[in-house]
Order: structure tokens, then sequence, then C-alpha cells
């Protein structure tokens, strides 16, 4: 293929690219008084970036770039997830970075830049597209993290983030050079197919290092120990948007590179995959109960579900990507609207972040507390809320895949989990009130807030389905 | 005597590890946790640069130039996340980045 062949299956990534660099130019020669505008404009790329993912050239599929770049049906379910999953964070954020007085054009951007590169983390199917995708997406995460430059909280978030993240980095390029060398290959499908006689002891010793870094990036246990900071740290909008599409785009990318790369050597990762599911699960239910920020509680509840959603991916079967696809989306809707609702804990002194904050709630603001407990419960997996069905089906994958003690400790993970759920939901059905919120939260925050405390209640007729649909159709592309 | 394959991975293996503890041990500067990171990046494009000449193919050395470029965007934005959290409190020690539990 020539270049401009190759260049007109990636109109959405490189369209996102010229449009940031133009928004970029713009708040720049405006001295940055047009913030607002820009918010306003980055939602308009990303749309308009949606049309080409769906009509035209760049929706065949395709493997352009020598193979390192994909746009095959996988890579299209989860670049409209993770863009729609951008803008409705950029939505949430208005009102708060206009309160904090941190309302700098150069958020939308950050974002944009860090879309793009889960957008080429989504599709690479070569090691070094692999590590371009992530670092671009990384780098822009760790200056959101440490956005509010003038708080103590958000620069140390941000160098946090910043070594850990690099640290992992180093661990995944370890182990990609080891897997280049003992394979002679860096795409994915030559490694699959040298993966069959390569030298096998230098083959899985970069992999366990390769799979080490990305459970750093989805904060997988026991590579966890930077979220709970990172997400208490972060300004809550940033944390809304590191725990939404980031955490999409890492688990989408773990499943491609487990699937596509090595699946001839199955047995062998297998194991290290449902450890790290079972140890997430556990330190995401055990770690949860202890904490009294919500914040923090939320990052360990983050935790547990990447251990949920990483049974799909240990199934390693084709119903096991789908359910880990429908999994992510689930759970992306659910936080956003969870961190809708946070964002909605503001008194006239400041942001309230602790749990005891919500005490009473539903005496004080009703609506807000229905929609916390529909969340909690949707969190925790009960049915017939979508959070239910998330679960349903990495369950029904990874019982279909034989792994049985993995399905009975995700059941026992999840009944410790539905403890701390219950703890908050009493308390704020249950204890004396505290001071009330104020009620001015910003019209996208409410609506978003209620839109998805909705599409939990009514998922079973709603999303489920329609994900469903599309998620094996996704996941079916990776098998062929 | 030759000097192999082997002997390459093994350097490149020790100054990860040497890296990797830099980054745990160190108490004391944050800097030299970038120094870590930046040792560590390198350790591997001795791996890739060896394995790339040992397999007689180029794509090596091209991954090894593409983590040279990221490895100095990245140490430009750990100096700047630096800049702004000394900013913000006027020391960078490790001890100092203890605000939130952990």
């Amino acid at each position: 293929m020539t270049l401009l062949e190759n260049v007109s299956f990636a109109v959405p990534e490189i369209f996102i690219a010229i449009a940031t660099m133009g928004l970029l130019m713009f708040g720049v020669f405006t001295n940055g008084k047009y913030a607002r505008e820009l918010n306003w404009g980055a939602i308009a790329v990303l749309l308009l970036a949606l049309y080409p993912l769906f009509f035209g050239t760049a929706s065949q599929p395709a493997s352009i770039f020598n193979n390192a770049f994909s746009t095959d049906g996988f890579a299209k379910f989860s670049k409209a997830v993770i863009y729609i999953g951008a803008i409705f964070s950029i939505l949430l954020s208005g009102h708060f970075m206009e309160r904090e007085k941190i309302n700098r054009f150069e958020y939308p951007i950050l974002i944009l830049t860090s879309v793009l590169g889960m957008s080429l983390m989504v599709s690479s199917t070569d090691l070094i597209s692999l590590y371009l995708g992530i670092e671009l997406q990384s780098l822009s995460l760790y200056i959101l993290a440490s956005f509010n430059r003038d708080s103590r909280r958000s620069t140390e978030a941000g160098l946090k983030y910043f070594v850990l993240g690099a640290l992992s980095s180093c661990l995944l390029l370890y182990g990609a050079s080891l897997v280049y060398g003992f394979t002679g290959a860096t795409t994915f499908p030559a490694i699959a197919e040298a993966g069959l006689t390569a030298n096998t002891a230098g083959l899985i010793l970069g992999l366990v290092f390769l799979i080490s870094g990305l459970a750093f990036k989805v904060s997988a246990a026991p590579f966890h120990m930077w979220t709970p900071d990172v997400y208490e740290g972060s300004p809550t909008p940033v944390t809304a948007f590191f725990a939404a599409a980031p955490k999409f785009a890492g688990m989408a990318l773990f499943a491609r590179l487990m699937v596509e790369a090595f699946p001839g050597i199955i047995d062998q990762w297998q194991p290290v995959v449902i450890m790290i599911s079972i140890l997430s699960m556990a330190i995401g239910a055990f770690s949860a109960i202890a904490q009294t920020n919500i914040k923090r509680l939320m990052a360990y509840s983050s935790i547990g579900h990447m251990g949920y959603a990483l049974m799909g991916v240990a199934a390693g079967t084709e119903q096991g990507i789908s359910s880990v696809l429908i999994y992510m989306s689930i759970y992306m809707i659910m936080t956003l609207g969870t961190f809708g609702c946070i964002l909605a804990m503001r008194r006239p002194e400041g942001m309230a972040e602790n749990i005891s904050d919500l005490a009473g709630l539903s005496r004080t603001q009703p609506g807000l507390a229905v929609m916390f407990t529909v969340f909690f419960f949707s969190l925790m997996g009960i049915p017939p809320l979508a959070g239910f069905f998330a679960k349903f089906y990495v369950f029904i994958a990874a019982i279909d895949a034989g792994l049985y003690p993995l399905a009975i400790a995700g059941a026992l993970a999840s009944a410790v989990a539905a403890y701390y759920y219950l703890s908050v939901i009493i308390k704020i059905w249950v204890s004396e009130p505290a001071p009330e919120f104020e009620r001015q939260v910003g019209q996208s925050v409410k609506g978003i807030a209620v839109a998805a405390s909705v599409l939990m209640v009514v998922g079973i007729f709603t999303i489920v389905p329609v994900l469903n649909t599309y998620a094996s159709a996704a996941a079916e592309t990776l098998f062929r | 005597m030759e000097i192999g394959l082997g002997n390459y991975l093994t350097v490149a293996a020790i100054l990860f590890a040497i890296g990797a503890c830099g980054i745990f041990i160190n108490r004391k500067n944050i800097i030299i946790i970038l120094m870590s990171i930046e040792l560590m990046l390198l350790s591997v494009n001795i791996n890739l640069v060896a394995f790339s000449q040992f397999l007689g193919d180029l794509v090596g050395q091209v991954f090894a130039f593409m983590v040279l470029t990221v490895a100095a965007a990245e140490a430009a934005i750990g100096l700047a996340i630096l800049v702004s959290f000394f900013r913000t409190r006027g020391d960078i020690a490790v001890d100092d980045a203890n605000l939130m539990k952990n």
C-alpha cells in the first residue's frame, strides 16, 4: 500500500491530531481567553472523529503501516467507546474547573492528546506502535493529574503517577525487547507464529514483564499502589476521566496483546492473568473497607473491577474478550455517573470528599441519594441493574473456559465488596444528616448523573443487549 | 574472549536492576529517581540494539530510536511536574511526597 492509502485508513487519528494542534494554536494565540469555547471545540472534534469510524474508507478492516496498525471491528468498537467516554469526561469538568479557577485551555487539549494515544493503543498490532500509543496517553495523563498546579495534593499525585508510570513503561519496554529478541519480530501475528517454536524461557520472561507493565497501566494488583493516591490527589473531573477511558483502552490493549500475540502459549500466561485477577479482586474488596475518602474508595473499587474484567481476559476465548468489552463499557458508564454525583458534593468552603459527608443525604437531597444508591448497587452487581450483567458475562466466560477457582474467588470477592458499598448506602439512608451540599453543580454534571443512573436501571432493555451484539461482533474479529 | 549476545544482555539486565533499585531504595532526592528511569530506558536500548545486531534485523534499532525520542519527552514532562511540585512546597525530598497515605 502507498502512504496515501495507509493514511486513508487512519483518518480518525490523523483528524484528531491535526485538530488538536489547531486548537492548541488557537488557545495560545488568544492567550487562553476562550477556555470554555475550547472545551466545546474538543467535544466537536471527538464527535466529528466518530464519523469516519463508521463511514468511508477508515471504517473498513485493514492492516496498515506494515502491520503496525489495524482497523478491525475490535479497534472500531473500542475507539467509539473511548471517544464517547472522553466527551462525557469533558462535559463533567467544565463547572468544576471554573469554580476551582483552573479552567485553563490546555485541559481539553491534553484530553485530546491522551485520546489520540488511546486510539493508537487499541489499534496497535505491533510492539512499537503499542509502546508509542501507551506513552502518548500516559504523558498526557501525568500532566492532567498535576493540572491544579498550585495544589500540593495535585502536584504530588502527578509526581507519583509519573514516577510509577515511567517505571511501568520501563518494565513493559524491557519485556517488549525480550519478546523481540526471542521471536525476531515485533508485529503480533509474527510473534504468535514465532512463539510456537521460540526459546520459551526467554519469551516467557519477556511476557511476564509485558504483563506487569500492562497491569500497572490498568491498575491491577499487585501493581496498583499508585491508584489511590492519584485518584485522591487529582482534580475530581480528571479522576473521573482516569477511571473511564484510559482503563478501557488499557484493558482492550491487554486483551488484544494476549489473544493476538500469544495465543499459542496460553498455558503460560493464563495462570499469571488469573493470579493478577484474583489479587486485584481481593485487594479491591478488602482495602476499600477502611477508606474514609470517597475518591480513595472509588480507586479501590476500580482495582476490584479491573480484577473482574481480567477474568474475561484470562478465559482467552472469543466469549471472554466480548465480556471484557461489555464489562468495561458498563463500568465506564457507572463510574462516570458516580463521579458526576461526587462532583455534586460541594459545600461553600470547598469540595467535600469524605464518606461521612454523605451521612443522611436521603433527607437533605433525596434525588442525589437515590442516584448514589443506584450506582453503588450497580457497582456491587445487584440484578437487575446493568452492573449485574457486566459481571454475569465475565463469570459465564470464565466458567465456560473451565476456570472454576477464578469464578469462585470472584463471587467471594463481590460478597466482601458488597459490604463497603452497603455501608456507604446505609450511611446515606440511616445516619443523622450532615450539612447540606450546594445545589449549583452545573447542568451537564446533573444531566450525566441522571442519564447514567437511568441507564443503569433500564440497562437490561437498552445498553446490555446493544453492547452484547456489538461486543461479540468486535471480539469475533480478533479470532479470524 | 569473544563478546556475545549473552554479555550484552547481562550488562543490560544489571543496568536495569540498578535503575529499579534506584527507584525503590532511594530515599533522598527525586532527581535521582528521574536518573534511574533514564538508566532503565537506556538498558532496554542496549537490549534492543544487541538483539537487532544478533538477529540481523533492523527493526530493533528503529525501536531503539523511538525509545530515545520518548525518553526525551518523558524527561521533559517529569522535570516540569517536578518544578511545579517544588514550587508548592519548596523541597524535593522523596519523604516529602507523603501528603496522602501510603
